[in-house]
């Protein structure tokens, strides 16, 4: 193996997503990741100069490059998430470019939903706004492990440090009341290419990492041995072959956590148990095994184990429940209601529920609560209590995002409806600065 | 060797998988995710690179019990017979199912009209809409990457299709966490790509590591070219080349296998899976702007196609 191949083998992958308006400077940005991790080729900027000449553009308009609709382009606007791939020598990176118009929630739940890091950008000029605000709660509600707030344009504010110091302050307060865990700020001219990939000269007091440096080096996988291990079944292996007269394997993706040869698991909603006999990772045979690595395990007894359910350490193990309390994004056009019959669908399992109450709906503006809407719309967030027909083992979301969420569907024509989030919402902490009266902190965001 | 050992030395967590061990997990998660929620799921194979790559995933991922899903191969009757040599091996060593959808067929039997461009890849989609509907078929696998092109960035894991198999991007389900709606009514099915967010490079790097064979072309070899439009197309009975173009013979390879009228070779001496990944690294140009005729058409001509039903 080359030099060449042996250092493009030993990357990790970060998954981040993007938030912005369009005028923060998000597709500049972008475009500099991008362009200078050299991940625009000669035939793509050939094909934009050619389109941005045919408009009258004298100069290659960049946003082509992304916008990969033809209502896109006639519109001049992102009308979905699109997924971009870069890579350095050191990591690869899957962006999840979010549009910032109107349509912000549902796009930035979807892009967020499988980031382990989002960018939030703000412009010097005008420091935390409403805007920031929301892309903070939704990082905090989609529990984005790593947030990374970019305050661009700082060419425009003459480079200076005390107003990338008040808005770093503001807007880490604000986050970490909001719970979310890690918040880096880095001070950028996206334009300019200040601390995106070169450290800028323009800057000599910032120490910090360029924007790239810290996507290239943040940590992403966790410490797994302190997390609640998880494996949902998708599906039953059972070759019944000459050679494979007995195997059966239940195949699926540990969704959090450590599995081990001889150790004793819990088969939910049913509570058998059982040992673990062997487990094959994709034709090897391993003795343990970690998230997000798909597998097939073993089991000692021959149980009645099938699509849906659910293995857990037998010391470990979630409670099961018909009943979900939860903080859903609404993301279909057709509203939900109290009262309507949907389908939920969490890890393998898929089964019919009942919204029995929607107690809270939370304005993402100014995070103020409003209680009993009857109803959610599209980009709704809200607080919902759902009863399935068959029991779940659900996690609570801050514990797990892959066993806490789920996803409610209409059944009669298949649409998805809400992301879900099981459990407490990050908004029953306390969130000084927001709510005014410090008094009324647990009434008006225990939502 | 054991999955523990494989974990990159120097990483701080030793629990941090590679990129490609991250891609291919993800990937067995679809294929599983469609064996479990589908009736009748088929792997649209054509002999390419990542056709062979989705077949081997799917091997790993149901091992050690056959993969539970047929095939479909649309042959447009110019396809390279070294693929469609290659196509049978395999389906014979896997003991797999192949049904063929013929372009050619649907041409002699009236039902298509040849392109006065002699190009055949945008014909296509209606053999396959149609195989799709005869075999009643819910859940199709494509190949498809969103790396490969601008409106395939915007494209789903699961993407839902209507009767007529038409992809509306502007009604596409969001996609959350690794949450996959597969609901669909009779008549409608699911196109679903489980390499979505591989590059070309993973590819190449992936079929490396895991010694896939692949057809002789993606290699340097020897050929009767002649340039067309800026392409080095293969000279044969398709309809090339025209009076006035002159055949040659150079040292060519294939970075993407499809119709032989449209898909170009690049000058290459990488006779091996090393260097063609070296190659690849260094190549200023992607895979389908170096070697693709049919996505020059237009600005927007991939995503109508794909509107139409094509993959």
């Amino acid at each position: 193996m080359s030099t060449t191949t042996e250092q493009l083998s030993a990357t990790t992958l970060l998954r981040f997503a993007t938030a912005g308006s369009v005028d923060d400077g998000k597709s500049t940005l972008v475009g500099r990741l991008l362009h200078d991790s050299k991940s625009v080729l000669t035939d793509q900027l050939e094909a934009v100069a050619h389109a941005s000449r045919n408009r009258g553009q004298e100069t290659p308009d960049l946003a082509l490059l992304t916008d990969g609709l033809r209502a896109e382009r006639e519109q001049g606007i992102t009308i979905d998430v699109a997924y971009r791939y870069f890579a350095t020598t050191r990591r690869r990176f899957i962006l999840a470019d979010t549009p910032g118009h109107v349509q912000y929630t549902r796009n930035m739940v979807t892009g967020a939903s499988t980031a382990e890091l989002a960018v939030v950008l703000v412009d010097a000029r005008n420091g935390v706004v409403e805007q920031t605000r929301r892309h903070a709660a939704v990082a905090a509600l989609l529990r984005v492990p790593h947030v990374v707030l970019a305050v661009n344009k700082m060419d425009l504010v003459e480079y200076a440090e005390p107003v990338f110091a008040a808005i770093a302050e503001e807007f880490t307060a604000y986050a970490a009341s909001l719970g979310v865990p890690e918040i880096t700020a880095i001070p950028i001219s996206a334009l300019a290419g200040d601390n995106v990939v070169e450290p800028s000269a323009n800057m000599d007091w910032y120490g910090g990492p360029t924007v790239l440096e810290h996507l290239e080096t943040v940590p992403v996988s966790h410490d797994l041995t302190a997390c609640h291990a998880r494996f949902p079944v998708q599906y039953v292996i059972r070759p019944q072959t000459a050679e494979h007269p007995d195997y059966r394997g239940y195949a699926g993706q540990i969704a959090a956590g450590v599995f081990r040869v001889g150790e004793s698991v819990t088969v939910l909603p049913s509570g058998r148990t059982s040992t673990i006999a062997g487990i094959d990772a994709l034709g090897e045979s391993v003795d343990i095994a970690w998230a997000p690595q798909s597998v097939t395990i073993r089991l000692a007894d021959d149980i009645d184990v099938s699509r849906g359910d659910l293995l857990a350490p037998a010391d470990d193990a979630p409670a099961v429940t018909k009943d979900v309390e939860a903080t859903v994004c609404h993301v279909a056009d057709q509203p939900l209601s109290v009262g309507q019959r949907v389908l939920l669908k969490h890890t393998t399992r898929t089964v019919k529920a009942i919204v029995q109450d929607i107690p809270s709906r939370l304005t993402l503006d100014d995070l103020s609560q409003h209680p009993a809407p009857g109803r959610l719309v599209a980009n709704d967030i809200g607080r919902v209590v759902v009863r399935t027909a068959e029991p779940l083992a659900l996690d609570a979301y801050a514990d797990s995002r892959r066993t806490g969420s789920f996803l409610l569907i209409d059944p009669a024509d298949g649409t998805t409806l809400s992301a879900g989030m099981a459990g407490a919402s990050f908004a029953a902490v306390a969130l000084p600065g927001a709510g005014e009266d410090p008094a009324n902190d647990d009434a008006e965001w225990d939502f | 060797m054991s999955t523990v050992a494989t974990v990159p030395e120097g990483t701080v967590n030793p629990y941090a998988l590679s990129h490609l061990d991250s891609l291919e997990s993800e990937a067995v998660h679809i294929f599983r995710e469609v064996a479990g929620e589908f009736e009748r799921p088929v792997i649209l194979f054509s002999g390419g690179k990542d056709s062979i790559l989705m077949l081997h995933l799917a091997l790993k991922a149901f091992a050690p019990a056959a993969v539970p899903f047929t095939l479909l191969h649309v042959d447009t009757g110019h396809n390279f017979p070294e693929v469609l040599a290659y196509r049978d091996r395999t389906v014979e060593k896997y003991g797999l199912r192949l049904h063929v959808a013929s372009v050619q067929e649907y041409i002699d039997a009236g039902k298509l009209r040849e392109r006065p461009d002699g190009t055949r890849n945008p014909l296509q989609t209606v053999p396959l809409t149609e195989a799709i509907q005869q075999h009643r078929f819910d859940a199709v696998f494509g190949g498809g990457r969103r790396d490969e092109e601008k409106a395939r960035a915007k494209e789903r894991v699961f993407s839902l299709r209507d009767e007529f198999s038409q992809w509306d991007p502007r009604r596409q389900r969001p996609e959350l966490w690794q949450l996959y709606n597969g609901r669909h009514a009779a008549g409608e099915h699911v196109r679903v790509f489980p390499i979505s967010n591989w590059t070309e490079l993973d590819v190449w790097q992936y079929i490396e590591r895991e010694s896939i064979e692949l057809p002789e072309i993606y290699f340097a070899h020897e050929r009767e070219v002649f340039n067309r439009d800026g392409m080095w197309l293969t000279a044969g009975g398709w309809g090339g080349p025209k009076e006035h173009e002159r055949t040659e013979t150079r040292l060519v390879r294939y970075r993407t296998v499809g119709d032989m009228s449209c898909t170009g070779a690049v000058d290459s001496d990488a006779t091996t899976l090393d260097s063609v990944i070296t190659e690849i690294a260094a190549s200023r140009l992607t895979e389908r702007g170096a070697t693709r005729a049919d996505d020059k058409m237009s600005e927007a001509a991939m995503e109508d196609r794909k509107r139409e039903g094509y993959f």
